[in-house]
C-alpha cells in the first residue's frame, strides 16, 4: 500500500477497517476508603451527641464500609441496640472495653438496610387519623442477634469495675464544664 | 508582722509563666530592681534571667552563696531536702490537684462522681445519728 503522500498534514499510515467509536473515559466519582478517626477502635466507649439516644454512654463494636460506627449499649444497660452511629456526632472517650470474644462479622451495611423491613400497609383513613406513635416492629431476627451479642459483650464490660454504671449513666454538661478543655 | 518572704539570694521560687512555668527554682542572683538569675538544676529549670512578674516567691529558701554553681546547688538542694519540703505544702498539693483534675478521662469522672456521693451519704447517715 501506497503511503499517503505528506501534503495534507499527518495521515495515519495505519487505519481500522471500521469506525469504532473509542470509549470515552468514565467520570463515575471514586470512593476513597471510609476514614475512621484515630481515637475510635473496636471496644472504644463513645458519647452519643444527637439522635434518639443522644447523651447515651455505648460501646462500640466496629467501623462499617459505609463509614458509619456499628454500636450496641449493650441494650440490657441502656436500651441502646445494635446500631449504626455517624462518627461526626458522636465523642470517642479513652475508655477502652476488650471486645475481642464479640463475633460482629456477620453486621454490615446491607442488615441495616431499610428494604429489608416489613411494609407496613397503612389504608386512607389510618393515615388520617393515626398519629398515636406505634410500637416499633423489632423483627425476631434483630432480636435474636442482640441477645448474642450482647451475651459475650455483657462480659467483657463485666470485667471492668463500674463500667455497668459507666454505660447505664448519661451524659450531660452542668454549670461549671468547660468541655473544650475536658479530656474524654 | 514584719514582712519575711524577701526576693533574696537562695530563695526558692515558682515560675509562674513561659517554657517552664510551674517548675521550682532557686534565685541566684539579682539583677536590677526588676530581673533575677534563677537556676534550677533539680527540676529541670535552665539557668537563666527573669522578670520577677514571672515568677512567685515561696516561703522556702537554701544557703547559698551568690552566683552559686548548679553543682553547689544541687548539694544545696539535697541538704536542705527542698525538693521534699515543696511537696508538703498545701501550695504545691493545690497546683498537682488542679493538674489532676485537668487530666481526668470521662470514666474517671464518673468514678469520682460515685465516690462524692458515697462519701456525702455516710456523712449524712452519721448525721442522722448524731442529730437524733
Amino acid at each position: 500500500m501506497v503511503a499517503a503522500s505528506g501534503t495534507s498534514g499527518k495521515s495515519p499510515r495505519y487505519y481500522p477497517a471500521e469506525d469504532v467509536k473509542a470509549p470515552k473515559p468514565s467520570y463515575k466519582v471514586k470512593q476513597n476508603a471510609a476514614k475512621v478517626r484515630k481515637s475510635i477502635t473496636p471496644g472504644t466507649v463513645l458519647i452519643l451527641l444527637a439522635g434518639r439516644f443522644r447523651g447515651s454512654r455505648v460501646v462500640c463494636l466496629k467501623p462499617l464500609e459505609s463509614g458509619l460506627l456499628l454500636v450496641s449499649g449493650p441494650y440490657k444497660i441502656n436500651g441502646v441496640p445494635i446500631r449504626r452511629v455517624s462518627q461526626a456526632y458522636v465523642i470517642a472517650t479513652s475508655t477502652k472495653v476488650d471486645v475481642k470474644g464479640v463475633d460482629v462479622s456477620k453486621f454490615n451495611d446491607d442488615y441495616f438496610s431499610r428494604a429489608n423491613d416489613p411494609v407496613k400497609a397503612e389504608g386512607e383513613d389510618e393515615f388520617f387519623t393515626g398519629d398515636a406513635p406505634k410500637a416499633a416492629i423489632v423483627s425476631d431476627e434483630r432480636k435474636a442477634d442482640q441477645k448474642a451479642v450482647d451475651a459475650s459483650l455483657l462480659k467483657a464490660v463485666a470485667a471492668v469495675p463500674m463500667m455497668e454504671g459507666y454505660l447505664a449513666a448519661k451524659f450531660s454538661l452542668s454549670e461549671n464544664d468547660r468541655p473544650h478543655k475536658m479530656l474524654f | 508582722m514584719p514582712f519575711t518572704r524577701y526576693a533574696e539570694v537562695g530563695r526558692i521560687v515558682l515560675v509562674n509563666y513561659g517554657p517552664e512555668s510551674g517548675k521550682i527554682a532557686t534565685i541566684v542572683d539579682i539583677v536590677d530592681q526588676n530581673k533575677c538569675l534563677i537556676d534550677g538544676p533539680e527540676s529541670g529549670v535552665a539557668r537563666q534571667v527573669i522578670p520577677f512578674s514571672r515568677i512567685a516567691l515561696t516561703d522556702l529558701t537554701v544557703k547559698i552563696q551568690r552566683n552559686a554553681r548548679a553543682k553547689t546547688l544541687k548539694a544545696a538542694w539535697a541538704e536542705a531536702e527542698t525538693a521534699t519540703k515543696w511537696e508538703a505544702t498545701s501550695w504545691a498539693k493545690k497546683l498537682s490537684m488542679k493538674k489532676k483534675r485537668a487530666a481526668l478521662s470521662d470514666f474517671d469522672r464518673f468514678k469520682v462522681m460515685v465516690a462524692k456521693k458515697q462519701k456525702s451519704a455516710i456523712i449524712a447517715k452519721k448525721m442522722e445519728e448524731l442529730s437524733a
